[in-house]
C-alpha cells in the first residue's frame, strides 16, 4: 500500500466516523440538556407568531432567566396547526420533545397521557393549577393536571357596527329568528351578511357545534364525549337547523375555497376590510382581524354579541363553546419547567399577557387588566354562560373531529345530508 | 415513493456486464473490498436506513389500527392487528376513489395537452428568431419558483375578490368571472391549468434537449429533396424525439401519480374533495385525522399502483431505450 492510498484511507474511515457520529447525534440533541456545571437549558414551544404575543413570552423568558441564573430559555413560536399537527406529535414521538409545550386538551390530551408523555402538575405546582380555578379541567384526565391554560374564551359573532348601522340593524341578534332577520337586512343593503372559512374546514364546522350545543342536553353532549355516543337525534337535528339555516343564504360566495385566516380574501380579512358584516369566530379573531387590516390595527367599528339563543331547543340556554390555550411540561422536563409554567401563569405575566390584548387571561385577578373593549366582552359572556363545551373536534380527538367536519363541509357544499354527519362520525369512533 | 424512480436510474449505468480483468493477487482483492465497503457502506447505510427501512415499516404499519402517537408496544397489542381491514377501508371509501379519479384524470390531461403543447413550444423555440434566449427563460421560470410560492400566488389570485376576476372584469369580460378554486365544479380544471403552467417549462426544456440531439444534416437532405417544414418536423425530427418524449411521459406520469404540494398549497384538496389526489388524501387521513396505519395503507396503495403503471410502461414503451438494462432479455 502506498502512502497516497494510505492517507485516503485514513481520510475516508475519519469521514465515514464523522458520518456515525453525525448520525448518532440526531438522536440526543436538544430538549433539557443539563450541561456539566449545572447548566441547564429549557426549550419551549408557544403558537404566538404575530400580534403582541410573541414580544410578552420573549420578554416572560428573558425575566426567567434573569431569576434563575444558570438556566436558558430557548423560545420558539410556531404556526398553530403545524405545531399541533405535525411538530409536537413527531417531537413526542421521536422520544425528543421541548420541554415546555402547548398542550390541547381533549382528545389528543387523552392520547399524550396514556402515554406517559407528560408531567403531571398536581404535586409540583398545586398553586398555579388551582388559581385558574375550573378552567382547567379540560386540561386534567382522571383527576390529573397535565397542562394549564393561561388563555380561555369563547365563540361568537365578530361584527362590522358601521355595516349593521348601514343595514338599519340597531340592536345585535338575541335569538336564531333575529340573526335571519340580520342577515336578511344586510342582503337588501348589498352587504355579505356573514363570512364562513368554510375552505379550512373547521370555521364551517364551528356552525353546526353551535346547532348541536343548543339542541342537545348537557348529558348527551357529555355521553359523546366519554363513550362516542351520538344516537340521540339531537345530532341529526343540529344538521337539520344548519340547513335550514343555510337555505338563507346568508355566507358570501364561494365560502367552500375561502381560508379563515390567510390574506384579505380570507373570512376574517372579509370583515377587515368591510366585506362582509360578521364572522362567528373564537376569542381570538381580534387579533387575527387586526393583523389583515391595512394599517395593522384592530378596527375602531369591530364588535362582539354572543352565538344567540334558539328558543324551545333541549340544550343549555346559556351554554357556550369556546377553548382554550395551555402549557404542559413533557414527562422527562427538568424541575425548572414547572418553575417556569408556574412564572408563565404568575398574576403579573396574566396581567401583562391580558394588557396586551392577546387573549382573555384564565387567573381571575387579571380579567380586570383588559383593555380591549371586544376582549372585555368575550370575558363577560364568558362569565355568565353555566358550562363552557370544548369545541368538539377538540373534545373528541382528531380521528372523530375530522369525519365530522369533513362531513358538515359537505353539508354546507350540498354534497351530504344531516344523516351523513352523524355516519361519519359513528364510522370514525368505531375505528379507534 | 422515490424507490419508483430509483428503480429507474440504475438504467443508464449497470447496461453492461462486468468486463473480465485479470486475476489479482490476494492483497489487492482485499484493498478492493475494503475500498468497496468504504464507498459503498455509507450510502447503502442510509439508503436502507432512510428509504427501504421507511417503506418496509409503512406496510407493516398499514396492517394495524394505530393511534395518532403510537408507541411500538401498539404492534404487539393484538387487537391493534386488523388485516386488510384498512386497505377495505381506503378501496371502498367515495372520497378516495374520487381521489384516484383526479390523479388519473391529471395524468391522461397532462399527456394529451402538456405533451403536444410543450414539443410545438420546443419546436418554434429551436429555430432561430430574435429573443429566443428570453422567450426560452420566461418559459422556464414557472418551474423553477418554489412551488409552495407559485401556489399561494394562485390561491390569492384565484380568489373570488382575487386578481384574476379582478383583471376579467376590468377588461369588459366580467361575465367570465368565477369561483375559480372554490367551485367543486371547476376547481380540478383550475389546478391543472395551474399544474401545466408550472410543469410544462420542464416539459420544454426536456424537449429542447432532445432536438439538440437530432443531427441537421437530415433536415438540411430532407429540405434540399423538398420536404416543407412541417414534413421534415413530422417524419424526421418527432421520431428522433421519440426516446425524450418517452422519458418524458413517464416522469410525467409519476408525477401526477404523486401529486400533492401544488394541490395541498391552493387547496388542500377542496373543496369537497374536487381537486384531492391519492397523496393529500393519505397526508389528511394519516397525518392530520390521526390515523397512521390507515394512512400508511394509503401510502401502500400508491406505491403500487406508481409501481404497476411505471413497470407497465418500461416494459412496453421504454424497452427500446433501456435495451439490456432493467428489462433484459426483451427485445
Amino acid at each position: 500500500m502506498n502512502r497516497r492510498s494510505t492517507s485516503r484511507l485514513v481520510a475516508l474511515t475519519a469521514a465515514a466516523g464523522l458520518a456515525v457520529a453525525a448520525l448518532s447525534g440526531c438522536a440526543t440533541g436538544s430538549g433539557g440538556s443539563e450541561g456539566s456545571d449545572g447548566d441547564v437549558t429549557l426549550t419551549w414551544w408557544h403558537n404566538a407568531t404575530s400580534g403582541p404575543m410573541p414580544a410578552v413570552w420573549e420578554e416572560v423568558a428573558a425575566e426567567f432567566e434573569a431569576d434563575h441564573p444558570g438556566v436558558t430559555v430557548e423560545q420558539t413560536g410556531y404556526q398553530n396547526e403545524e405545531l399541533q399537527r405535525t411538530l409536537i406529535p413527531n417531537a413526542l414521538a421521536a422520544g425528543d420533545p421541548p420541554d415546555l409545550f402547548q398542550v390541547w386538551p381533549g382528545g389528543e390530551l387523552r392520547d399524550q397521557v396514556a402515554n406517559e408523555y407528560l408531567m403531571p402538575l398536581d404535586d409540583v405546582i398545586p398553586d398555579t393549577v388551582s388559581s385558574v380555578g375550573a378552567t382547567v379541567n379540560p386540561w386534567q384526565v382522571g383527576g390529573e393536571t397535565y397542562g394549564i391554560p393561561f388563555t380561555f374564551g369563547i365563540e361568537g359573532f365578530w361584527y362590522n357596527a358601521d355595516l349593521f348601522e348601514q343595514a338599519g340593524i340597531d340592536e345585535t341578534p338575541t335569538t336564531l329568528d333575529e340573526l335571519v332577520d340580520a342577515a336578511g337586512k344586510l342582503r337588501e343593503a348589498g352587504i355579505t351578511p356573514i363570512s364562513v372559512g368554510a375552505g379550512d374546514k373547521w370555521p364551517a364546522a364551528h356552525w353546526w357545534y353551535q346547532f348541536a350545543l343548543h339542541s342537545c342536553a348537557p348529558e348527551v353532549l357529555q355521553a359523546a364525549e366519554t363513550e362516542f355516543d351520538f344516537s340521540d337525534d339531537c345530532w341529526v337535528e343540529a344538521g337539520e337547523q344548519l340547513k335550514e339555516f343555510l337555505g338563507t343564504d346568508p355566507f358570501q360566495e364561494g365560502f367552500l375555497g375561502t381560508p379563515a385566516q390567510t390574506g384579505a380574501g380570507s373570512s376574517a380579512g372579509l370583515v377587515a376590510n368591510g366585506q362582509a358584516a360578521m364572522e362567528l369566530m373564537g376569542h381570538w379573531n381580534a387579533g387575527v382581524i387586526g393583523g389583515l387590516t391595512a394599517d395593522q390595527q384592530v378596527p375602531e367599528f369591530l364588535g362582539w354579541f354572543p352565538f344567540p339563543g334558539i328558543p324551545g331547543a333541549a340544550g343549555d340556554p346559556t351554554a357556550a363553546l369556546g377553548g382554550g390555550d395551555g402549557f404542559g411540561c413533557s414527562a422527562d422536563a427538568p424541575p425548572e419547567c414547572a418553575e417556569l409554567l408556574e412564572y408563565i401563569m404568575s398574576e403579573d405575566v396574566q396581567k401583562r399577557f391580558a394588557a396586551s390584548g392577546s387573549g382573555i387571561p384564565t387567573v381571575p385577578s387579571a380579567v380586570s387588566s383588559l383593555e380591549d373593549q371586544n376582549l372585555a366582552a368575550v370575558a363577560e359572556g364568558l362569565a355568565a354562560s353555566s358550562f363552557v363545551q370544548l369545541w368538539f373536534d377538540t373534545a373528541l380527538g382528531t380521528t372523530v373531529g375530522n369525519a365530522m367536519n369533513e362531513g358538515i363541509v359537505n353539508l354546507f357544499g350540498d354534497a351530504g345530508t344531516p344523516e351523513d354527519i352523524v355516519t361519519k362520525m359513528q364510522d370514525a369512533a368505531a375505528t379507534l | 415513493m422515490t424507490s419508483v424512480i430509483e428503480s429507474a436510474g440504475p438504467a443508464v449505468s449497470a447496461g453492461s456486464a462486468p468486463a473480465p480483468k485479470p486475476r489479482r493477487s490476494r492483497p489487492g482483492t482485499g484493498r478492493k473490498w475494503a475500498e468497496i465497503v468504504l464507498f459503498v457502506g455509507p450510502a447503502l447505510v442510509l439508503f436502507l436506513g432512510f428509504v427501504i427501512l421507511p417503506v418496509v415499516l409503512a406496510g407493516v404499519y398499514s396492517f394495524y389500527n394505530l393511534p395518532q402517537a403510537f408507541q411500538w408496544d401498539d404492534l404487539a397489542d393484538p387487537e391493534r392487528f386488523v388485516g386488510f381491514e384498512n386497505y377495505i377501508r381506503a378501496l371502498t371509501d367515495p372520497a378516495f376513489q374520487k381521489s384516484v379519479g383526479n390523479n388519473f384524470l391529471i395524468l391522461v390531461l397532462s399527456l394529451l395537452i402538456q405533451g403536444p403543447l410543450a414539443i410545438g413550444i420546443a419546436l418554434l423555440l429551436n429555430r432561430k428568431l430574435r429573443g429566443r434566449g428570453a422567450l426560452r427563460l420566461l418559459i422556464f421560470v414557472p418551474y423553477v419558483l418554489a412551488e409552495v410560492i407559485a401556489g399561494l400566488s394562485w390561491k390569492l389570485l384565484l380568489q373570488p375578490q382575487g386578481g384574476v376576476n379582478a383583471m376579467l372584469e376590468a377588461v369588459g369580460l366580467g361575465a367570465w368571472q368565477q369561483n375559480w378554486l372554490a367551485d367543486p365544479n371547476i376547481a380540478l380544471w383550475t389546478m391543472f391549468a395551474i399544474l401545466t403552467w408550472k410543469y410544462i417549462g420542464f416539459a420544454i426544456l426536456l424537449m429542447l434537449a432532445g432536438l439538440q440531439g437530432v443531427p441537421e444534416e437530415l433536415a438540411e437532405a430532407a429540405s434540399i429533396d423538398g420536404a416543407s417544414w412541417w414534413q421534415i418536423q413530422r417524419h424526421i425530427t418527432i421520431p428522433l424525439l421519440g426516446p425524450t418524449i418517452r422519458i418524458w411521459v413517464f416522469l410525467s406520469m409519476i408525477g401526477a401519480l404523486q401529486l400533492f404540494d401544488m394541490v395541498w398549497v391552493t387547496t388542500r384538496g377542496g373543496p369537497l374533495n374536487a381537486t384531492s389526489t391519492m397523496a393529500t388524501y393519505m397526508v389528511e387521513k394519516g397525518q392530520f385525522g390521526g390515523q397512521p396505519g390507515f394512512g400508511s395503507a394509503v401510502a401502500v396503495i400508491l406505491f403500487f399502483i406508481s409501481l404497476v403503471v411505471a413497470l407497465v410502461y418500461q416494459r412496453f414503451a421504454l424497452r427500446r431505450d433501456l435495451a439490456g438494462a432493467i428489462t433484459r432479455g426483451v427485445r
